[in-house]
């Protein structure tokens, strides 16, 4: 008898157990079923963000060894929960700057971006995977976030922040806010304009190369982007990361340096980057701050007169499109540039040519064609001598080839056809004064459109 | 007769690479009869270091929009810009500002 009451309630512990965990999953389920992510092509308006009154008990596991820290604490951590950030890019900044808004458990996050992922966002876009190529870099990124902490509101936006947009959609991030990788010049001034417009702070960062940089703009009476670039640079200056190139845990630092201030901000510490500049080197593993000049009283947005008290036309302003994709110049008249396909034949002919790569030496030991010459455009334009020679011994090997008094055909390269162009230009000078006279041809679309016309199996990067 | 300043001149955010990819620069500007300012040493700059392109790093009489310039560690607009008299010691800062990532 006593037995058997031993086993029946062996048994009823069992089965409760058994209960117990089968609710838990239940929850877990409705919890990640109901908030199933939309994504959003244009703005529309949010429902208020729900103010926390305290912290349950599982915010309190979760948050336990930053509700140590008596800067952050228990009121920190609340209001935390009650801002509303957006980050503008979810690329190599924006990736760690959402992983740690998230973990840390800020209360709504949106992500804006209008690309797709690709392979070779991989390196730096840390929140993304191999299986979301192709995906909404927004959905991913919002996607990787909720598997990290499914209590913070996340909004993914796939769409171009215009200034027809802009303003509504800052203005539902209301408490603190706007963090930005901006890949462009045009958009930076777009996000700046629309920050001071509507009062909140920018908290801004880029990186390129093997250097970053970060500012927090409209903050506590500081200058915004305006007052310290009140002309945009000349177009051709600026370099994005498809160009120049750029070590991925670089913008992944400044990233999280993003996501410091954005965590000091919405706790209700202060920034201490406003009126400041770091810069961070990464090659020297070297920090510095540099004190910025104030809010200026002439700045076209933030001054005391101001110009801009709408959004304007950026593009027009600062003379470049507002993509990151590469600008295609178009400095040669047609009948002096062949396609890939017109090489194509000139190579199965066999017809004698020299074909001239001017990539630096970096881009071309990352892949070239087997017959190619290199001289980089940067020897061209400097007129090194000991490639002015080189460039002299191949032509006249090629004039031995070649039957009459043709001028020797060079088809210049390069690895989008912008580059080939100028190389052009600069060869026309040469030719005939310090080469013997050469026909010029420049290939359109450089390497990148063998790539994807000619030859699938030459690497595009 | 001012006597010569010996400065560092710093490029950096890619800004070096107008200079053979060099951040440093440790340079002494001749004696002359007025002292040097900010406005002398970018002519300078451009005689004796910047080897091409000078219109990615110089508009005009003052360097090209979207380069901060700071003197030792502040931005040279709280220090008078183009007037600025060099000092002997004194760190010159070229940084191109980033966009990318
Ligand atoms: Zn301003």
């Amino acid at each position: 008898m006593a037995q058997e009451v031993v086993g029946l309630k062996a048994q009823l512990k069992e089965k409760e157990n058994d209960i117990a965990a089968l609710k838990k999953k239940l929850a877990q389920l409705e919890k990640s079923h109901t908030s199933a992510l939309e994504l959003r092509e244009r703005v529309t308006p949010l429902t208020p963000l729900k103010a926390k009154a305290a912290l349950c008990n599982e915010d309190i596991m979760r948050y336990s060894r930053q509700l140590l820290l008596p800067e952050l604490g228990v009121k920190g951590q609340l209001n935390l929960s009650k801002t509303s950030v957006l980050v503008v890019g979810c690329g190599g900044l924006g990736c760690p700057l959402a992983q740690y808004l998230a973990a840390a458990g800020i209360g709504r996050l949106g992500l804006l971006d209008y690309d797709e992922v690709e392979l070779s966002n991989l390196h730096r876009q840390v929140l993304h995977g191999e299986e979301n190529q192709g995906q909404a870099k927004a959905l991913s990124a919002a996607n990787a976030v909720r598997r990290l902490n499914s209590t913070v509101e996340c909004v993914p936006y796939h769409l171009q922040l215009s200034p027809e947009n802009a303003l509504q959609l800052i203005q539902q991030y209301p408490a603190s806010q706007s963090s930005a990788y901006i890949y462009n010049v045009p958009t930076r001034y777009l996000v700046n304009d629309a920050c001071v417009l509507s009062g909140k702070p920018l908290v801004s960062a880029s990186a390129l190369r093997m250097d970053g940089q970060l500012t927090v703009y409209n903050y506590c009476g500081g200058p915004c982007y305006r007052c310290l670039y009140p002309v945009p640079p000349p177009p051709e200056t600026v370099t994005n990361c498809s160009d120049g190139g750029v070590l991925g845990v670089v913008p992944g630092i400044m990233g999280c340096f993003q996501a410091l201030e954005v965590l000091k901000i919405a706790s209700g510490q202060r920034s201490s980057c406003s009126q400041q500049l770091v810069m961070f080197d990464a090659q020297d593993a070297r920090f510095r701050s540099i004190k910025l000049r104030p809010k200026q009283a002439s700045c076209a947005v933030c001054g005391e007169n101001p110009i801009v008290t709408r959004l304007v036309d950026y593009e027009t302003f600062c003379g470049s499109a507002a993509t990151d994709k590469c600008r295609r110049l178009n400095l040669l008249p047609r009948d002096q540039r062949i396609t890939v396909q017109d090489y194509k034949s000139i190579m199965d002919k066999a017809e004698p040519h020299l074909l001239l790569d001017v990539r630096p030496l970096v881009e071309v030991d990352i892949c070239h064609l087997p017959i190619s010459l290199n001289i980089p455009l940067s020897s061209l334009e400097e007129r090194k001598s000991e490639h002015i020679q080189l460039l002299q011994e191949r032509i006249s090997q090629l004039k031995q080839q070649m039957a009459g008094d043709r001028h020797p055909p060079v088809y210049v390269i390069c690895k989008m056809g912008n580059d080939s162009q100028t190389a052009v230009q600069v060869l026309e000078k040469l030719s005939g004064s310090e080469v013997d006279s050469i026909s010029l041809k420049d290939i359109c679309g450089g390497l990148m459109a063998w790539s994807r016309k000619i030859d699938p199996t030459f690497p595009q990067y | 007769m001012a006597a010569s300043v010996a400065i560092q001149l710093e490029f950096g955010g890619g800004a070096e690479l107008l200079f053979n990819g060099v951040k440093e620069h440790h340079v002494t500007l001749p004696s002359q009869t007025e002292p040097w300012d900010m406005k002398q040493l970018l002519v300078w700059i451009q005689r004796n270091l910047l080897k091409e392109r000078p219109e990615l790093f110089v508009q005009g009489d003052s360097v090209r929009p979207g380069i901060l310039v700071l003197i030792n560690d502040a931005d040279w607009e709280l220090m008078g810009e183009l007037d600025y008299q060099l000092q002997d010691q004194d760190n010159i800062v070229f940084i191109s500002t980033l966009h990318g990532g």
